[in-house]
């Protein structure tokens, strides 16, 4: 078990993503775990053999280890790009759901498996927040348990058993400092792709709503809506599968424009 | 994650790049990244273990080592060849998007006679011309951007590339000045020019690439130029022609050897 299985897994979600989320795929592949794997873990390698107090008191280095670092950083770091990561196989499993689904029935039931309409599109949107909340969530918990991003040279303790205030010396602080700025500047960065992620599905949601709205009241035949199973766009329930139209509607080959409602299909 | 994985990654933008640029890629990953990881790793092993004060001062020696390494010879370089690695996701990115419209075009059915299948579509090298021509030019810029960049911190960094065996330093909790030995100044000295020089390399490589590209295009647009001089009325027909003639050569020429022209 290692971060290739990680990997494998993500590179899975790929396919499945829109370009932004492959954006933000790539940035976390290379410059978060890349960087990760190759250098940061490295750094905080040997933090407690390293961390030295000015004290010969047996147990008050361990003590003030402890006590500055109660968890290290490279540890959340790590949890931190797993929990960051896994939303995205929330959109994996959808896609599998909808591949038994359809095997069970032994019929198509939706366009393409990765066109994202109906449930998918929430899944997509759902698995968006949780990264983002995460992202924040983990950022926060950073600035809080070590008072800032930066980490000092020197710390003073007093707890016991060090019998007075000691100077204790945390081994490689500016190069730590360094990699800790960049975890935060790409976590940004990876916040901000996710925010405009966001934004543009929600947005071509409520254009393709407001097209459609529009269309209608330019047809007096039945509106294109409800080949997709809408009775009224705007409404918060989810777009119905295209198995639940009426026998009047072809529903074998639907055209392309309903089909990719929601968002642009990906194909590989 | 690993190197291996930025390999396949950047493997993959081999096909489409210039002979230069499949030269740079290869002194990237032997030189570079695989002497990093099999040698320099190991030589930089021991860093801080073996680094030694003449004091028995508690905390003196992590004083002294974050002063004088704030950071790692062997983590610059790793950050080094990501940072020039990563400009060659741009062309994949692009060349990835091209053959997608390519293949929503093929199954529209527009371009049926340039291509058999899908596959065909997948397999074939994808000139640089056009918006690619900008993409690969801009991407190699960001290279030698980021290589010079990275030279030029480490020099200021370390105050050259050559390593003492002995450093002296008196900051607090020091209780004076005190000698502090590096371990194998020797052997780093050595990787680190090692490292420059391919560095440098391929930084030169680089540079030729972009003048390489720069001249194709010259030449080519000079050539076109001419072609309507001397024939107005069939200018465009012979221009067609000839990208005609340079799509059909090309395309044996990598049949036969697998490089580009």
């Amino acid at each position: 078990m290692s971060w290739m299985l990680l990997r494998d897994l993500l590179s899975g979600a790929n396919k499945y993503s829109t370009g932004i989320g492959r954006i933000w795929l790539a940035i976390v592949f290379i410059f978060r775990l890349l960087v990760y794997i190759v250098a940061a873990e490295h750094v905080w390698k040997d933090e407690q053999r390293e961390f030295e107090c000015n004290i010969r008191q047996p147990g008050c280095e361990n003590v003030c280890f402890d006590y500055f670092f109660p968890i290290s950083q490279i540890r959340l770091w790590s949890l931190q790009l797993i929990m960051v990561s896994t939303p995205s196989l929330l959109v994996v499993l959808h896609v599998a759901y909808r591949e038994s689904r359809e095997k069970r029935h032994r019929k198509q039931l939706y366009v393409s498996l990765g066109t994202m309409d109906g449930g998918l599109w929430y899944t997509y949107l759902i698995s968006l927040i949780v990264k983002t909340g995460f992202e924040i969530g983990f950022l926060v918990l950073f600035y809080k348990l070590y008072n800032g991003f930066s980490v000092p040279f020197l710390m003073k303790c007093d707890l016991k058993p060090c019998p007075n205030t000691v100077d204790c010396y945390i081994s490689k602080p500016t190069e730590k400092t360094i990699f800790t700025f960049f975890l935060v500047i790409t976590s940004c960065l990876c916040i901000m792709l996710n925010f405009t992620e966001l934004s543009l599905l929600i947005l071509r949601y409520f254009i393709k709503c407001c097209l459609q709205k529009h269309s209608k009241t330019f047809k007096s035949s039945v509106c294109e809506c409800h080949s997709l199973g809408y009775t009224e766009c705007g409404e918060t329930r989810a777009p119905q599968l295209l198995q639940n139209h009426g026998p009047s509607f072809d529903t074998d080959i639907p055209p392309k424009g309903e089909a990719k409602l929601l968002c642009d299909t990906e194909e590989d | 994650m690993d190197w291996g994985a930025l390999y396949k990654v950047i493997g993959g933008v081999n096909k489409h790049s210039t002979s230069i640029g499949k030269v740079w890629i290869t002194v990237i990953f032997i030189f570079r990244v695989m002497i990093l990881v099999v040698a320099a790793q190991e030589v930089w092993g021991d860093e801080q273990e073996d680094f030694v004060c003449n004091t028995l001062q508690p905390g003196c020696k992590n004083v002294c080592y974050d002063h004088f390494f704030p950071v790692s010879h062997i983590r610059l370089w790793a950050l080094q060849l990501i940072f020039v690695s990563t400009p060659a996701l741009l062309v994949a990115m692009h060349v990835a998007y091209y053959q997608q419209e390519t293949t929503r075009k093929f199954r529209r059915g527009e371009k049926k006679n340039e291509f058999k299948d899908l596959e065909d579509i997948k397999k074939q090298k994808v000139h640089i011309e056009g918006a690619l021509w900008w993409t690969y030019t801009s991407s190699i810029f960001f290279r030698i951007i980021f290589e010079a960049a990275f030279m030029y911190v480490f020099y200021f960094l370390y105050s050259g590339y050559h390593l003492p065996w002995v450093l002296k330093c008196g900051i607090d909790p020091c209780p004076n000045l005190v000698d502090c030995f590096i371990s194998r100044p020797t052997e780093k000295t050595v990787f680190t020019v090692f490292m420059i020089s391919a560095s440098v390399i391929c930084m030169l490589l680089n540079v030729a690439e972009l003048c390489y590209l720069l001249l194709k295009v010259c030449f080519r647009s000079s050539k076109r130029a001419q072609t309507q001089r001397n024939h107005p009325n069939h200018a465009l027909k012979e221009s067609k022609q000839n990208e005609m003639n340079e799509l059909i050569s090309d395309s044996g020429q990598n049949a036969i050897t697998g490089f580009p022209s």
